[in-house]
């Protein structure tokens, strides 16, 4: 079986980050851009940390007279200064109680408009920009992630690759346990469940390979559920479809259920019969499907409704 | 693979699959052992069961609670260790924990430190102090009392039994299906985590509704509502939380037990079942759970913080209507626990606004805490100490939270180290230092003599610079994107955060061991240090108005309450100590054997239920019932104390309280402290 690896053109791309003529990316700090939303690589996970600076800035109101007013009445109250005031009866006083109850109150309020503005317009299930979003349906399995990309007919196995610039709408569902599809550099996370959709839309700005994962604790192989997220120039992405559409490996009902086996990447790539790209199992293999049929998100959605009546927006 | 006799047990239950298994699983055999060996070498055997299995005193039953308590936090300690060290070993490699077993860890050390950690602790608390607080001589329902005890003590039991026989859950303590079906989760480790759940939350209700009960029923003449003490006021929005919050979690575990035994489909993936209904439901108890847990530490830091300054509470109106609406608003957030469910954004805003709307009257308490330090006179004992770290620690845990309420910052938290480090900020500094705070308080109430300062002191260090270590890498790590329970991870970034927290869980295991020590070291100095007049820090509430330890009757005449801080006035105004002229004799509930009948039974049923031994299982309710039924025909259910075993029993205290100096505050710590301490006058 010949490899599923890439012949892509070397390109230098923004950022000066050189992509590996081979698609097994492997995650460890020294090779993924980024993991975290302190270092944002997309719109969403930029105005998360945003968000969270404003907070922490609104929240030093409350955080900074308590410190202070702790310390100080410690110190300056300790049973040995006989010089401080005593006044053990004193418990009440009305310009104090508008203090306590308004100072809080007040910071609730402003944090209460961030909520209902701009983080309320840009959950998960709305779409960030005008333009027309790519499509791509991820299935939630034990324990790897099978993206599958309706508009190419491609599906890939645990190497997430989308495009740098261009809005990506995902479709989640789960043939296995519930679990938590996160890029923490792209943005949110959102749970994907057997026999739902949920949605969730994020857009990379800046090329390069980003740490993706499941977060939600689902059996043995949590740990190593991790993916590659490639984020491509819209023309290398175009070249990765088309090459991944001459993969050997064709996504049907039989090579679907070879993947329905518990297991990480490795343990499908042998199921399958392809080789493994490198001999390290810590490394996502970047296996990808040609041949990918219309219906098989569909059908693994509505495989969980005894009728054909099934529940959530389905893709059209 | 089941017999009829034995069920689902086999030779493969035994804990031989790994050394660390066996180990642990010998160490709780070896304790039973030990313990069992202590008391017949004390030949404590009838003392025990005259004066502790079968009483149904508060203060005896609160004392039990908090032993439990301190057996189920040395042993969830330990698994955070392990847990910890794992996570050092864990970078680029398996480690010494394999994953099932790493995840075992992490469910059993949630569940108990939840379930048989925090709650019969702070019951406990409750148990021992609210009824003397208000000046009651019991609770309402003292024999329903010992039956909760029992199924919080069955259920605990089913825990240290599950480390010796077969394999605990794996699904985190929140046991979220579909993880937790049959499909995925055939062993029987989901059983035992869902009848040590249920044991424990049937008898978490029923302590609500004995709490409620008495708050309302039993208070002394002129004790009205707004001259309770803070901690009472804690124990009754604690109480109806308990109500009102419980059910849901025994009705959740109890479909998710139907699901596994009865072939049903409430949550499983297939057959039309949704498991979103699990987590909509846990959380509609999880959610006031983490209230019932952090109000009655709010309950004890309004005690002490206004003990140790010298002064009266500040804001009490303010502060009593704080912990009302944090009681009813920790009703209508539940769903922050699942912002990334699916739901429409503006659900979730509405949510996440409701979850700010708490850190008002939090923040209100922080405020009034201080106010109350705000030109006192301050001692800094161990409990002032633990009200401090938690005033600062909190303010960040809180903070944290805030955090978290926002949905957008959510959806990258959620699931991470973050949210772990934010919960452990509630849980650590909020309520276990008040707990902490409380057991060094109460301790020479409760026992007539005082802890040792130095190693309170010791402990409490270990516990504050202890958590500062091992929590905020978590913060970090979490906002670097590592998941919570993970065994094993590949970035080395995270590694330098790991080894730190790994530290900060020594530290921590280290105030266990000074926590023991302490214990030591009082019993054995505790002639030198015996309080037995009752007042060892010029206390201001009703509790320290009787001797310590306080008699079976708590009051021989019932006070009369003419304001707040009672006791204190009284003091002040020279109308404490006053010696009646007569009594009355007492009516008091006699000792029952059902709470000890009741444990044995359940802990048996549920362990039978757990490996599917159905004879045993329909044995063990028949047992239940008939006990119960038995109990009812009893009439023999109180014990009158005469007025002369009355006198005898004040006439002691008297002598004392006439016969002891009372001290200057300044000499409450050292041996000088008889039980008379007072605040110079000026």
């Amino acid at each position: 079986m010949p490899q599923s690896g890439h012949a892509f053109l070397p390109t230098r791309i923004r950022h000066g980050l050189r992509l590996s003529p081979f698609l097994p990316l492997s995650l460890t700090a020294c090779q993924a851009d980024s993991i975290s939303f302190l270092h944002p690589a997309g719109t969403i996970a930029a105005l998360q940390r945003e968000w969270l600076i404003e907070i922490v800035i609104a929240l030093a109101v409350i955080i900074i007279p308590v410190f202070v007013g702790v310390a100080f009445c410690l110190w300056r109250y300790r049973l040995g200064n006989r010089n401080a005031a005593f006044r053990p009866d004193w418990s009440f006083a009305l310009p104090l109680e508008f203090l306590v109850w308004g100072v809080p109150a007040t910071i609730v309020i402003i944090l209460s408009l961030l909520i209902a503005g701009s983080e309320t317009r840009h959950s998960p299930e709305r779409q960030i920009g005008t333009a027309q979003p790519l499509d791509i349906q991820v299935v939630a399995l034990n324990w790897k992630w099978l993206f599958i990309y309706p508009d190419q007919h491609v599906a890939s196995l645990d190497t997430l690759v989308l495009p740098v610039g261009r809005e990506v709408r995902f479709l989640l569902t789960s043939d296995k346990t519930m679990q938590s599809f996160f890029i923490p550099s792209l943005g949110s996370q959102i749970y994907a469940m057997a026999g739902m959709v949920t949605h969730l839309h994020l857009l990379a700005n800046r090329p390069g390979r980003y740490l993706g994962e499941n977060t939600q604790f689902n059996g043995m192989g949590f740990q190593g559920e991790k993916f590659t997220t490639l984020a491509l120039l819209p023309d290398q992405f175009t070249q990765w479809a088309q090459h991944a559409r001459t993969s050997p490996v064709t996504l049907n009902d039989e090579t679907y259920r070879k993947l329905l086996k518990d297991g990480d990447d490795r343990q499908a790539m042998t199921d399958l019969g392809v080789k493994a790209d490198t001999p390290d199992p810590m490394q996502p293999q970047g296996l990808s499907f040609s041949n990918v049929s219309d219906d098989l998100f569909r059908n693994i959605v509505s495989r969980y409704h005894g009728s054909s009546a099934h529940q959530g927006p389905m893709p059209q | 693979m089941t017999s009829f006799l034995f069920g689902k047990l086999g030779y493969g239950a035994l804990p031989f699959y790994s050394a660390i298994a066996t180990v642990a699983a010998s160490m709780v055999v070896l304790g039973a052992i030990g313990v069992v060996a202590f008391i017949t070498y004390l030949r404590g055997w009838k003392a025990l069961w005259t004066d502790w299995l079968t009483s149904v005193d508060h203060k005896r039953i609160g004392i039990m609670y908090i032993v439990v308590s301190f057996v189920m936090l040395a042993r969830a300690l330990a698994e955070a260790m392990l847990m910890r060290a794992q996570q050092v070993a864990g970078y680029q490699s398996p480690g010494f924990l394999p994953p099932e077993h790493f995840a075992q860890l992490f469910t059993t050390h949630g569940t108990i430190m939840i379930f048989f950690m925090a709650m019969p602790f702070l019951i406990g608390l409750y148990n021992f102090v609210m009824p003397l607080q208000i000046g009651a001589r019991d609770v309402s329902y003292p024999l329903m009392n010992s039956v909760s005890l029992a199924f919080t003590t069955a259920g605990a039991m089913l825990m240290m039994v599950s480390l010796c026989i077969g394999k605990f859950s794996t699904g985190g303590w929140s046991g979220y299906p579909p993880y937790t079906e049959l499909a995925f989760s055939p062993d029987v480790g989901v059983d035992y985590w869902i009848w040590a759940l249920t044991l424990s939350s049937i008898g978490n209700t029923m302590t609500g509704v004995n709490f409620a009960v008495t708050i309302y029923k039993k208070r002394a003449p002129g004790m009205h509502l707004f001259r309770m003490p803070l901690f009472a006021w804690t124990a009754l929005c604690v109480s109806i939380l308990m109500i009102f919050a419980m059910p849901p979690l025994t009705v959740a575990t109890l479909m998710l037990a139907m699901d596994r035994y009865l072939d049903m489909h409430f949550f499983t993936n297939t057959d039309g079942g949704n498991m979103m209904n699990y987590i909509n439901m846990f959380w509609l108890f999880g959610h006031p759970e983490v209230y019932i847990l952090i109000l009655p530490a709010f309950g004890v830091y309004s005690e002490t913080v206004s003990t140790f300054s010298s002064k009266t509470l500040y804001g009490y109106t303010s502060l009593v209507w704080a912990t009302i609406s944090i009681a009813v608003l920790s009703f209508t957030v539940w769903l922050h626990h699942f912002f990334t469910m699916g739901q429409n954004g503006n659900v979730n805003a509405v949510f996440g606004i409701a979850t700010m709307l708490i850190a008002i009257p939090t923040g209100v308490k922080i405020f009034n805490w201080t106010l109350t330090m705000f030109r006192g006179r301050i001692r800094m004992t161990v409990p002032m100490l633990y009200a401090s770290a938690f005033m600062i620690l909190f303010a960040i845990g809180g903070s944290t939270g805030v955090m978290l309420a926002n949905p957008g910052f959510d959806y990258q938290a959620h699931n991470t180290l973050f949210l772990v480090a934010h919960f452990h900020n509630m849980l650590i500094p909020g309520l276990l230092f008040g707990m902490l705070s409380g057991y060094h308080y109460w301790f020479p109430k409760a026992f007539g003599f005082r802890l040792h300062e130095g190693w309170g002191r010791t402990t409490f260090w270990c516990w504050c610079l202890g958590f500062i270590f091992a929590f905020m890498p978590l913060y970090a790590l979490g906002a670097l994107g590592m998941p919570r329970r993970s065994q094993e991870y590949f970035e080395g970034a995270y590694l330098p955060y790991a080894i730190v927290a790994m530290f900060g869980a020594l530290i921590i295991g280290f105030a266990m061991v000074a926590m023991i020590v302490q214990l030591y070291v009082s019993i054995k100095d505790r002639a030198a240090t015996n309080v037995f007049v009752g007042d060892p820090w010029d206390g201001r509430t009703l509790e320290w108005s009787v001797s310590a330890p306080p008699p079976e009757y708590n009051f021989a005449i019932l006070p009369e309450v003419g304001g707040r801080d009672t006791f204190f006035a009284d003091k002040r105004h020279g109308r404490a100590y006053r010696i009646p002229q007569h009594y009355e004799p007492i009516e008091m509930p006699a000792n029952s054997p059902l709470g000890f009948i009741v444990c044995v039974d359940m802990g048996v049923t549920g362990f039978a239920l757990t490996w599917h031994i159905w004879w045993l299982t329909i044995g063990g309710l028949l047992v239940f019932a008939i006990a119960i039924i038995a109990r009812s025909f009893n009439r023999h259910t109180k014990r009158i104390i005469s007025t002369a075993e009355i006198r005898e029993t004040e006439k002691r205290w008297i002598e004392a309280f006439q016969f002891e100096p009372a001290i200057p505050v300044e000499d409450e710590v050292t041996n000088l402290n008889r039980g008379l301490a007072r605040i110079p006058a000026e």
